[in-house]
């Protein structure tokens, strides 16, 4: 059962410093060769300091434990699909940064599918906040329960 | 932050030039686990997804979506971007070519910025769409 209670609640937050390696080891992963990411004299004077992925926020999982989730509905794990990702910027995020992040369960609802038979949608949204206080991004999450096991297509 | 585009020059309908990956690899889904730290063992782990009924591991949908921010920020320049939301639809297997692709729709000004607005996919060898997402970027 989806428990409607849980839309607005907040996890514990976490820490999210930004890290060089795992900058470079992310462009690389997403096959991003921009020397901005590599370079850091060219980043310092082009960016003010090496800069990071747009979905680079997505790491933060590496970072986030049970009590920073603000928790997943009562879903069922292994009919778990990600559905949608957002990202929205309001400052540089750059290396040497240190982020905290507060996830919040923006909605949860359902829909009748197709093939999978119903449907359950949960929104998490994760605020960062810098070091200095500022509001840097938002990530938004979709996931979203199947009515039945997930197969291939 | 460098931005690439100057607003003025950029059109609605401009495209944003294409990303293609021919044949992504195993070896790039567990790459990406690791770098994102997204273990799920659907992208990696052969045993598990056919005892789930699958035929094969296939990509982490972020993996994706990093190559198509790769083809934006390679556009509006790395920094510019304000809005990137992305949903997922047909999965990507071993062996698929991705073309991440995109284009200009809006132009706007918004909190003091020259803003451009766009829809974004990822496609693979057969055209059916792996991603079909938006954006928004700061331009000069």
């Amino acid at each position: 059962m989806a428990e409607q209670s849980i839309v607005g609640k907040t996890g514990k937050p976490f820490r999210f410093p930004i890290e060089w390696s795992k900058v470079r080891e992310f462009a690389r992963a997403i096959k991003d060769p921009n020397p901005l990411y590599f370079d850091p004299e060219l980043a310092k004077k082009e960016c003010g300091g090496i800069p990071v992925p747009v979905t680079f926020l997505q790491a933060a999982a590496f970072w986030q434990d049970e009590q920073s989730s603000p928790g997943m509905g009562g879903f069922d794990l292994r009919r778990i699909l990600h559905g949608e990702q957002e990202f929205e910027f309001f400052k540089p995020i750059l290396v040497g940064d240190v982020l905290t992040g507060v996830a919040r369960v923006a909605n949860l609802f359902e829909k009748e599918g197709g093939r999978g038979g119903k449907m359950r949608f949960l929104v998490v949204e994760t605020e960062y906040t810098n070091q200095k206080g500022e509001k840097v991004a938002i990530a938004r999450s979709t996931l979203i329960e199947t009515g039945q096991a997930v197969k291939a297509s | 932050m460098p931005a690439k585009l100057k607003f003025d020059q950029v059109k609605i309908g401009d495209e944003i030039p294409p990303f293609v990956v021919e044949g992504v690899t195993r070896p790039d889904f567990v790459r990406y686990a690791g770098a994102s730290g997204d273990f799920v063992p659907l992208h990696y782990d052969q045993t598990f997804v056919e005892a789930a009924g699958i035929p094969t591991v296939f990509a982490q949908g972020m993996f994706t979506a990093g190559l198509l921010s790769k083809a934006l920020t390679d556009y509006v320049g790395v920094g510019q971007v304000r809005k990137f939301k992305v949903r997922f639809a047909t999965r990507v297997w071993p062996g698929d070519t991705v073309t991440c692709r995109g284009k200009v729709t809006n132009k706007t000004e918004k909190n003091g910025e020259k803003i451009i607005e766009g829809e974004l996919e990822v496609v693979n060898q057969k055209g059916e769409p792996a991603i079909k997402g938006s954006f928004a970027a700061a331009c000069a």
